[in-house]
């Protein structure tokens, strides 16, 4: 019956091909950027050839700019000899260097700005609004608040105030879903809720930073900054692990987000388990901010451009979640380049590179949604 | 033709339980948290009919609409598709057979019409099977039954109102299913554009038998239009059945609480509802404050 039917549409196709140039034409121009590849068995994968090239060029990108990254430094490499080194062709020296020092402090960089440009886009897609992103809904806010009760309270370690970060994201983005959770999470009310979080947890912070000493308050305010400086292996491999896990997950769930974003009844209409799909989601994406947040601290608008930078590349309506990662990931190893760049070795956090860009961003993109009447 | 046959023979439908049709609703109790909006509700859409559901603003036929469609879970009694309980059946298989525009929906910014109306194809697709001829023969099929065809370039955003809603039901044209459920569809748009979409889901039903259900605000479009009729107030079905069988003025007064008269359609020989002029009702009014329970019997007399 089925293969009947396929056999049906593709004669069918055929003889529109051949009947005329206007049917062609018109099939060419409805899927000027959708291609479908078809193989045996029913099996088709549609690509949008223009998000593909997106991906690809951001890909290319953000490895590019790794490893200018990692020859960049007290020690500069030129990048050829980074790469050999890489490729484990290099010498003692530069092996170290680039192996133990820049290499996991460069992934860590990657693998938190895919982290937070994929949440960011989840995020926004979830509560269709480009300010309902991590920043504005005070997840960076509530892991910070977490990690400085660690160093403000407690003393801890540098692991100890990664778990305590982590915990903090949750309990924040936790504490989100249940206050704007009313028969279903709404865009506004998320965003409102958020806001209100995120003010709470900014009070929290303040009162923390009062009451610390002068060293961990020193501390407290680095961390805060979001910065990349002096990261090994021991912060890459938790957070390749999760990525690992999350990325597919999210990606394959990521059809039903596109559904979701006509309206919950329309998607529900098309057989998309809605509140499913979307705690999962959340889950996701709290998870993939709380974790990068911990790892490298709050880097501030990464989650916030990187999906609109994305779509306005691709052009393409839907979350754009793989673009986003890339995006995310490519901007914030730009933005540590930058600030070694311009401040010399580790003078400035990348956060704050990230924090200049994305104001600006921010600033650019409440006026044009004003123009067009969304705000 | 008008007055006639009375409204108490659907009170037997009311109870009666059939595993004939595809879709029905048995004892359903509705309520959005506690509030309550219809109890112990039985309602049968026959197979290849255009149902329609009419009654005055909040007597519960979206909420009806959304009972059937698994939008909103029955507190009580339960929602039958093909015999089995709708909430029990995976949620893509559900879509393969019922299909729903609802009055919300959101088109994604930079949408094209050819991509709004594929996202249709959502329930027969999946992970390895994302995009197959069939899929693209559906959907121009669905462009060209609505007349969208056209416009399969264009941005959603640019379009009017009326193309706007053709694009929408292509879209869950696009979806293939034996049922399809519209709530309000006309809502917003001006009288053309409104027979037009009533047109469409005419053609929809006598060409392809697909069986029609939709929540009307005009009743005459409702009694032009639907082979099968559903008069809801306060929750309770009044009437149920073929227009021109149980549209009269007892009914309207009943359901709507607006006298009028009924006349035969000079186009379609439909039930035609005429309201009564002002001042008539007012006098009514009037008389039915005087004489309390009386005044009801004398409007009934009046109407016919």
């Amino acid at each position: 019956m089925k293969t009947a039917l396929k056999r049906d549409a593709t004669s069918e196709e055929d003889s529109g091909v051949r009947a005329g140039a206007r049917s062609a034409v018109k099939s060419a121009r409805a899927s000027r950027t959708n291609s479908a590849v078809r193989g045996p068995g029913g099996l088709s994968v549609r690509l949008d050839v223009r998000a593909l090239t997106v991906v690809v060029l951001l890909l290319l990108a953000a490895l590019a700019a790794s490893v200018v990254l990692i020859g960049t430094g007290d020690f500069p490499i030129p990048a050829g000899d980074v790469l050999k080194t890489l490729l484990g062709d290099g010498n003692a020296g530069q092996e170290f260097i680039v192996n133990e020092l820049r290499l996991p402090r460069v992934l860590v960089g990657l693998l938190v700005g895919a982290s937070l440009g994929l949440g960011g886009a989840l995020f926004q897609a979830l509560s269709r609004n480009p300010l309902g992103s991590p920043d504005i809904l005070g997840l960076g806010q509530g892991a910070t608040a977490g990690a400085l009760v660690m160093i403000v309270l407690f003393s801890g370690d540098a692991g100890q105030v990664t778990v305590g970060a982590l915990v903090g994201g949750l309990a924040t983005g936790l504490a989100i879903y249940l206050l704007a959770w009313n028969r279903g999470v709404h865009g506004y009310r998320l965003v409102l809720v958020g806001i209100g979080m995120s003010a709470i947890m900014t009070a929290v912070n303040g009162y923390l930073l009062t009451k610390a000493d002068l060293v961990d308050a020193a501390r407290s305010v680095v961390w805060m900054t979001g910065s990349l400086s002096g990261r090994d292996w021991a912060q890459v491999w938790p957070l390749l692990a999760l990525c690992a896990v999350l990325v597919p997950l999210v990606l394959a769930n990521g059809r039903g987000l596109r559904m979701m974003e006509m309206g919950d009844d329309v998607s529900y209409a098309l057989g998309v388990r809605v509140e499913r799909v979307r705690l999962l989601l959340m889950l996701s994406a709290v998870l993939l901010t709380a974790a990068a947040t911990a790892a490298a601290g709050p880097v501030s608008f990464v989650a916030l451009t990187a999906p609109q930078l994305a779509r306005r590349l691709t052009r393409s309506p839907g979350p754009n979640l793989l673009p986003s990662l890339c995006m995310g990931a490519a901007l914030l190893v730009t933005a540590d380049w930058i600030s070694q760049r311009v401040f010399g070795a580790d003078q400035l956090p990348v956060g704050v590179v990230t924090g200049v860009l994305g104001g600006v961003y921010l600033l650019w993109l409440l006026v044009t949604e004003r123009k067009a009447g969304r705000i | 033709m008008s007055a006639g046959k009375s409204n108490e023979k659907s009170s037997g439908l009311n109870n009666r339980r059939s595993t004939v049709n595809r879709l029905s609703a048995d004892n359903v109790t509705l309520a959005y948290d506690q509030r309550v909006i219809a109890e112990q509700l039985s309602v049968e859409i026959p197979d290849n009919s255009f149902t329609v559901i009419v009654g005055p603003n909040a007597c519960g036929k979206s909420t009806l609409l959304r009972a059937l469609s698994r939008m909103l879970k029955p507190s009580q009694g339960r929602v039958l598709l093909d015999g089995s309980v709708i909430q029990s059946m995976p949620a893509k298989k559900v879509a393969r057979t019922l299909g729903l525009l609802p009055q919300s929906s959101i088109a994604p910014d930079g949408i094209t019409v050819a991509d709004l109306v594929g996202r249709g194809r959502y329930p027969h697709q999946g992970i390895l099977r994302q995009w197959s001829t069939e899929d693209e023969r559906v959907v121009q099929e669905s462009m060209e039954q609505t007349g969208v065809a056209e416009l399969a370039d264009r941005y959603v955003d640019e379009l009017s109102g009326g193309q706007r809603q053709r694009v929408w039901i292509a879209m869950a044209l696009a979806q293939q299913t034996p049922l399809l459920l519209l709530d309000e569809p006309t809502t917003y748009l001006d009288i053309q554009h409104q027979i037009d979409v009533l047109d469409l889901c005419a053609e929809l039903h006598e060409e392809q038998g697909r069986t029609l259900v939709a929540v009307l605000h005009d009743l005459n479009h409702a009694a032009r239009y639907a082979t099968h009729l559903i008069a809801l107030r306060g929750g309770a079905v009044i009437a149920e059945g073929a227009p021109n069988d149980i549209v009269t003025a007892e009914l309207v007064e009943d359901v709507f609480g607006l006298r009028c008269q009924v006349i035969d359609d000079p186009e379609t020989g439909t039930p035609l509802v005429v309201p009564a002029a002002r001042k008539a009702r007012e006098q009514v009014r009037k008389e039915r404050v005087d004489q309390g329970g009386r005044a009801e019997k004398v409007a009934a007399t009046e109407a016919s």
